[in-house]
Formats: C-alpha cells, structure tokens, sequence
C-alpha cells in the first residue's frame, strides 16, 4: 500500500487486534454450530407476508407446527415478517431469507421469479387455483347508517364523496381497488376504455389522502375521521370492525367487485439452501386442508373448498366476481397499463 | 503471533496520539469511499442502465418537476424557518438561566432520536382535522395535516436541532464583552446584534442551515404520514422513489436519486462558498 511504507507493524498490530476481536464470534459459532447438531429437529421457516395476513398466520403457524410435530415428531418455529407486498417482495429479492412467501398480488412473486430467479417463472401452477388457497375481494366501509347511501361503484364517483383508499404505485392492496373499480366500468360501460378510464379518474378526484399502504388507509379512515368511504381488503374491512367497533362502521358489498388472488409460493433455492424444501411446501399445501381453509374463513379470507365456504357463508356476501385475467389479461399487462410510468393511473392526475 | 510484535506496538502507540499523515489520509479515503463514493457511484452506474430518453422521460416527468419544486421548496423554508427560531433556542439556552433549562437543552435533541415514522403519527394525529391542534385550526379555515404545510411542518420538526446545535458552542465562546464594546461606542440594540453578533454566527447559522435543509430533502419517514400524497401536490421527491421501487424500477429510482444527488450537491456547494465567501468577508473587515 502506498500510503504506509513505514508503517508495516500497523498490520501486526492490527491483525493481532481482529483475532482479538474475532474470539468471542468464533465461539459463538462454534456454540451454535454444536446446538444446532445437538438438537437437528428444530425446523426454522419464514414467511414473508403482506400486511393484512398478520392475524391469519398468527393462528395458521400454531395450527401447523402442531399437525407438523404429530406428523414428523420435529419442532418448527416459524416467523413472520410484514409489509407492504411489493416493499416485501424487494427484500427477497435483496436477500431476505423467506422460504416462503404469501404475497398480495402474482406480480410480486413474478418479480421474485424473473429478477432475482429464485424460483420458476411458471411457480403459479405449482399449487392448486393458481397458488391461492384463498381469496378476497375489495369491498366499501362506511360510516354507521351509510349517510351517503353508498351502495354500488357509481355512488363512489359521485360528487361530494370523499373516498380513502392507498396509492395503487405502493400498495398491493390498491391496485386490487383500482382494478375492481375500472372492472365495474368495464362491465357496466360495454368495455369501452375510455368510458373505464373516466370513471376511475372521477373515482380519484374524490380521493383526498393517498396512503402508502392498506394499514395506513384504514386509520385515516378509522381513527382520523376522514372519508365517507373506504376501499378495503373485505378481510381489512371486518377487522376494522372489530378493532374499532361495529358500532361505528358497517361494511357495504357492492354487486361487482374483483376476485383478489394472493398467492403463496415456496422460495425453492432459499428452502433448498435451508434444507426447508419439504416443509416450506407442506406449509404451503396445509392451508388447502380442512383445518388451514377454516382458520382462513376465520380471518374473512375466502376459503377455497366450497364446503368450508358453505359453513362461513354468512360472513362472505354473494357478489359478481371477476378476475384479472378476464379483464385485464393477467397482471403483467394490467402493470403495464395501468400503474406504470406514464400509465392510466398517473395520467389521473396529469393537468 | 509472537509476543514481541505486541510489546513493539505498545510501544509506538504510547509514542503519538494519531498515526502520520499518510496513514490518516489513507484510512479518511478508504472510509469516506465506502461509506460514501462507493454508494454513490453505484447510485450512478445503476441510473446508467437506462437510455438518455428514458432517463429524461422520468426525471422530467409532471409528477417529478411537481415533487422536485415541492421537496426543495418544503425543505428550503422549513430550514430558513429553523434558522431564525433555532437561533432564539440557542440564544435563550446560552445567555440565560432558568428552571428547567437542561430538560429543554435536552427536548432539543428529541427529533435525533425519534423514529421519524413516530414524528409523522404523533403530527399527522395532532393537526387533523379532529386533532388536538387540527380541531382549533379546521374551524378556522386552516388545514395542515395532509396539505403542503403539514409537510413543511414534519421537515421544520426534524431539522430544528441541526439549527441548535451548531449555533450553541459558538454562542457560547462568543466573549459578551464585545457587546458591551459595541454598547460603550453608541452601537444601539439593533446594530449590536447585526452588525456584531450575527457576523460572527453566520458561519456557524449557514452550516446548522445546510444540514437542515439536506436532513430534510432526504427525508421521507415522517413525511408520508401527514403528507396526502397526491400526485403533483403533495408528493415530495422520496416517495417517488419508493413508488418507483414497489414497481421493481430499480434503473429509474436511482435515475430520480440521481438529479437530487446533484441539485442537492450543487446547493450545499453554494452554501459552502457563501460560508467561506462571509468568513472572508469579517476577517478583513475585523482586520
């Protein structure tokens, strides 16, 4: 090094320093390394999830760790972590250590599959109803009584409504609104864009607060006061009821909403290096189960099995619902025209 | 690793407190390169993936001209704001005593050691409209949670210690003798504090002013949650950012990363010169 001819004894001095320093990691390591041969049958596993999912795998993990030590006999500890989708999905992406993931929307996980290859681009197919063991919709909550008689999309965009809903750019969550919106358009209008395209925009005019996430919404709307009506996850609508009380707000299905598929993949290379391979998939396929379809109609996801579905049937109003295949021609496309750059979306709000 | 390596180090370390100059010249390039040039460069090569009409077509897109003008503007007043009101702190905490004095020195430095998402709650909860603050102001006619002022209130709470901080030392060297000087030759009040106090502090005001003002720009925490982030309203430049980022446009944030790097570099650079150019400035004129 040019900077120190002289000055050799630094590295002595300095590698005499790191050993130092090193010692205590070195037995920590060694530590661990002992522990984790001692007791191998401790299984570690995460998921990395969405926002709204908190309370749904809180019961999901303990019912599973439970099927999984009568099964196997082995211990598995699974941890959560939580956020907006697409930010999730970055931190795979960047190296976050999930074995699975329980994404808002396909296209994050396709993001995962194409930018960082940590599985097949085709993972969709792997699992049944295109990786969604269950479902949900975009539904309306509104304040007790519904004083704007809100009861369909066009009530929405009406004049004088204030809606809250998150920023689709940041919230996977929104995006579904957004789509659900410019299907009802859509649908209603003869699929005419431009008519779609119309409503949506009058739709976010009557938008005062663009929130980052589907969390940050429903405390504007919930505990600032703010908004006739709020465009919610129909899961994030009944929880709101029970956080906040069912005396204040009451949940309106309109007849048309979209049907919201999260998916759920394993993240085959991170469960392969993590020796999880087995287990991330048996994680995955138990909510397909009787008992995983029960908790997800516990949480006001809609469960799959149409027996399961039978039994929650008061919770989940019957409504009109499309997909984004239908509409849109799958997420890649809907990305594309509508909330990137330069897209419907932004032209929304173009002078 | 014989032990007489370890007595000869011993040794030379008793001999000075800091190695040579090449040693510390070395370790500052070496530190500053990958803490800071190496992040930066990245920042570049990775904008470089686009094509200059991609480039140009985000950076000077309507939603990034409106955040632009909204993060700098929000960011300029708050730090002037801080300026003034951050010099009467420093001023009230140097020259007087009172009770409580050192629990207010120490509420100063809260907004450091806040979670800024926690500031942008506690804000954003106490200016809405059913807030605490808010409820006087909604009949009033002024809104500040989720408007630009709410924004430019979140970056002023931020950026008030940066103010403090740097002006309280040398507040305190300042010898109250040279007041009572300028008193002794007829200077009033008024020409006391402008033509002695203030030129001595300016130095240490425009440092406390430029790292308001950077602190702000970059800030994004607080901001989100009292801003209503509306697209060519109340958006400021981070945000963007993080929009593009949820989208997987890595190339493009980092384009937008990019022209704050360079304005923001531009301006601190001319607050350096003015800094300098009033160092000058009162030395020749003391002299």
């Amino acid at each position: 090094m040019w900077f120190l001819p002289e000055y050799n004894w630094h590295f002595n001095c300095l590698k005499l320093e790191i050993q130092k320093l090193m010692k205590p990691f070195l037995i920590l390591l060694l530590a661990s390394a002992l522990a984790a041969v001692a007791g191998a049958k401790e299984i570690k596993l995460l998921n990395v999830s969405y926002d709204p999912t908190r309370e749904l795998y809180q019961e999901y993990n303990a019912a599973f760790a439970k099927y999984w030590k009568a099964k196997t006999g082995d211990d598995v500890t699974i941890s959560q972590s939580h956020g907006g989708s697409g930010k999730q999905a970055q931190s795979v992406i960047n190296g976050l250590e999930a074995d699975v993931v329980t994404l808002a929307l396909a296209y994050d996980i396709d993001a995962i599959a194409r930018q960082a290859k940590l599985l097949p681009v085709d993972w969709q197919k792997r699992l049944p109803d295109n990786s969604t063991p269950y479902t949900s919709t975009i539904v309306f909550l509104v304040r007790k009584g519904n004083p704007k008689h809100i009861k369909d999309w066009d009530d929405v965009v009406k004049p004088g409504v204030t809606v809250v809903v998150p920023n689709p750019k940041t919230s996977g969550g929104a995006r579904w609104a957004y789509l659900a919106a410019y299907a009802y358009a859509l649908e209603t209008y003869g699929h005419d864009d431009a008519r779609a395209k119309d409503f949506v925009t009058r739709l976010y005019k009557n938008v005062p607060i663009l929130d980052s996430g589907a969390r940050g919404s429903t405390i504007t709307f919930a505990q600032r006061g703010i908004g006739d009506v709020l465009l919610a996850w129909e899961n994030e609508a009944h929880l709101a009821l029970k956080e906040f009380g069912a005396d204040q707000f009451e949940i309106v299905t309109p007849p048309l909403s979209i049907l919201a598929e999260p998916p759920v993949a394993v993240v085959d290379k991170t469960a392969k290096r993590h020796g999880t391979t087995d287990v991330a998939r048996a994680y995955l396929e138990y909510l397909y189960s009787d008992e995983g379809q029960e908790i997800a109609a516990r949480n006001f996801y809609r469960p799959r099995n149409p027996a399961v579905a039978e039994k929650y049937a008061a919770n989940f109003a019957r409504l009109k619902l499309v997909t984004v295949e239908q509409e849109f021609g799958g997420w890649q496309k809907a990305q594309q025209t509508h909330f990137a750059d330069g897209g419907i979306f932004d032209q929304i709000y173009q002078p | 690793m014989p032990l007489g390596n370890n007595s000869i180090c011993m040794a030379k370390k008793q001999n000075r407190v800091l190695p040579g100059f090449r040693w510390t010249l070395g370790y500052t390039l070496l530190y500053l390169s990958l803490i800071v040039l190496i992040p930066l460069a990245a920042t570049f090569v990775k904008s470089s993936e686009l094509t200059w009409a991609e480039f140009s077509h985000t950076v000077f897109s309507p939603p990034a001209l409106a955040a632009y003008r909204l993060s700098f503007g929000a960011s300029f007043f708050a730090a002037v704001v801080n300026a003034v009101f951050g010099f009467i702190v420093a001023w009230v905490l140097v020259r007087y005593d009172f009770f409580g004095k050192r629990i207010v020195d120490a509420l100063v430095d809260l907004p450091f050691a806040l979670p800024t998402a926690v500031a942008g709650i506690t804000l954003a909860t106490l200016y809405a409209p059913n807030g605490w603050i808010g409820a006087w102001l909604a009949p009033l006619g002024i809104k500040v949670s989720y408007t630009q002022l709410g924004i430019f209130i979140a970056l002023t709470f931020i950026g008030l210690p940066f103010i403090v901080r740097t002006v309280q030392p040398v507040l305190a060297d300042l010898d109250s003798e040279l007041e009572e000087a300028a008193t002794s030759l007829g200077a009033n009040r008024w020409q006391t504090f402008w033509r002695v106090i203030l030129p001595m502090l300016s130095p240490a005001l425009l440092t406390g002013f430029a790292l308001a003002f950077a602190r702000a720009l970059g800030e994004y925490g607080s901001v989100v949650f009292i801003s209503s982030n509306i697209p060519m309203k109340t958006q400021i430049v981070p945000l963007l950012i993080m929009s593009e980022l949820d989208g997987f446009q890595y190339a493009k944030a980092t384009a937008l990363a990019v022209v704050m790097l360079v304005i923001s570099f531009l301006l601190l650079l001319a607050v350096n010169l003015l800094q300098w150019w009033s160092n000058r400035y009162n030395t020749t004129n003391l002299a």
